[in-house]
């Protein structure tokens, strides 16, 4: 019999291939940061195998389906991440996420001295010069997003 | 049409603005005078201080016959009240034709820009960009070495935070100069703009040593040691008075070198430099009027 290190899920969202090591990112991308958000098991595999190549993570999360926001940001720190949304036990929607060509709101500069770090009545923006993997710059102060995933709002 | 960055002009722009600039030197002088701009009103937002800059956007609007209104002192403005650049940028647009901005956060003036339906022009935006001065900077050379190509330009001083040094670094090599960069390393020129020269098809040079690179030199471009834009004082107190240019210096150079430099500068260039065929910062400093004749000109559609 096949060992399952982790159960199928009943209804839910399975975000697979998700770039090693990036699995906690996307959990608090989800709200599993934020106590009391979550109501039911979300089971994490980090480091393992991929049929595509090399090793990923995964991510299941039980009764819920991500809402847009959250896959778009998800595709800014694992731009290889497929979607599955499981109902009754069968993959009923696949998709990979998809990374934009701008990304307007989404993160915060990490300049510090960025003028959208101050209280101007503009959300940052960023545009997107490289895709995978994921290369940012500001259009305001036209510098390099470091970290992106400690920037995400 | 904003100026916010050197990269909002394309190389052709480039050159019609050094070109537009070449004829506005008689205006410039005062030799000639102009009414092109007659009836427009520039305004000016220094946020900052600035000498340079700000007089000579003053003296190229009037040398065209236009006028400035100008924000005054922040401290004494509305701004000291907590107003957002956002809605300053709103009130100044409807009293004025054209708005030149100075401001200590970097994309202040792309944030002006989007605010403003006038044309904004960016007088330097922190440790950001700094467009007018690249432009006036590549005039001078142009005026004096006639032809860019293989030109062996050598930058010196704080190439970290220095702002012009930047897209002056990168406008240079898309127009086929060799490029040295001589800092110590805690101020040489970050990767991300040696990355963008190599990808203008420049191959720059990384050194600390100045009086290595002085010899084959046609144009040495010396910045200042900007003690503002240090974090650490005590950083700044290792690196600074690290490079100066003097006779002693120069004598290894080829008789035609030109020394530049944006000033204002403290002590990385001697004053007895100042009377040698070498020293050319004055001029520098004048070829600012011609050129934001030029780009106020060009930006306005006036007739000239």
């Amino acid at each position: 019999m096949k060992e399952f290190k982790v159960t199928p899920i009943r209804n839910g969202t399975v975000i697979d291939h998700i770039d090693c090591g990036m699995a906690l990112k996307v959990l608090r991308i989800i709200g599993m940061t934020d106590g009391g958000k979550v109501q039911s098991p979300v089971s994490v595999l980090m480091h393992v195998p991929s049929k595509k190549e090399g090793w990923k993570d995964v991510v299941k999360v039980e009764d819920r389906e991500l809402d847009p926001k959250e896959v778009d940001k998800i595709a800014l720190i694992a731009p290889k991440a497929t979607i599955n949304i499981i109902r009754d036990f069968n993959v009923a929607e696949k998709y990979s996420v998809r990374m934009p060509e701008r990304v307007v709101g989404k993160a915060r500069c990490s300049n510090p001295n960025c003028i959208t770090n101050q209280s101007e009545p503009v959300e940052p923006e960023f545009v997107v010069e490289s895709k995978d993997p994921p290369v940012l710059r500001c259009v305001y102060c036209d510098r390099q997003l470091d970290d992106i995933a400690g920037n995400l709002l | 049409m904003d100026i916010v960055s050197i990269r909002d002009l394309s190389r052709e722009q480039i050159e019609q603005v050094l070109e537009r600039s070449e004829r506005m030197i008689p205006y410039a002088r005062g030799e000639m005078s102009s009414k092109a701009l007659d009836g427009k009103i520039l305004a000016t937002l220094f946020f900052e201080p600035s000498t340079r800059t700000r007089m000579s956007f003053e003296s190229a609007m009037m040398r065209l016959g236009g006028r400035i209104t100008d924000l005054g002192v922040p401290s004494m403005s509305s701004i000291s009240k907590g107003e957002s650049l956002a809605d300053t940028i709103r009130m100044v647009e409807v009293y004025s034709d054209i708005i030149v901005i100075r401001h200590p956060r970097e994309g202040a003036a792309r944030l002006a820009a989007r605010f403003s339906s006038k044309p904004v022009i960016n007088a330097g935006d922190g440790a950001g960009q700094h467009p007018t001065q690249t432009l006036l900077d590549l005039f001078t050379i142009k005026r004096i070495k006639k032809d860019f190509d293989k030109l062996k330009v050598v930058m010196v001083g704080d190439l970290k935070y220095g702002r012009t040094v930047h897209s002056m670094a990168e406008a240079l090599s898309s127009f086929g100069v060799e490029l040295t960069f001589v800092a110590p390393a805690a101020l040489q020129m970050p990767k991300e703009t040696v990355k963008q020269v190599e990808k203008a098809g420049g191959k720059p040079k990384l050194t600390n040593r100045l009086e290595e690179t002085i010899a084959d030199a046609d144009v040495l471009y010396v910045t200042r040691i900007q003690k503002e834009r240090f974090p650490d004082l005590a950083e700044y107190q290792k690196v600074a008075g690290m490079y100066r240019v003097d006779k002693r210096l120069l004598r290894e150079a080829k008789s035609d070198l030109i020394v530049m430099h944006p000033l204002p500068r403290v002590d990385e260039i001697d004053p007895e430099v100042d009377d040698t065929q070498h020293a050319k910062y004055f001029e520098q400093a004048f070829n600012g009027v011609p050129v934001r004749m030029a780009l106020l000109n060009l930006v306005l559609g006036g007739e000239l």
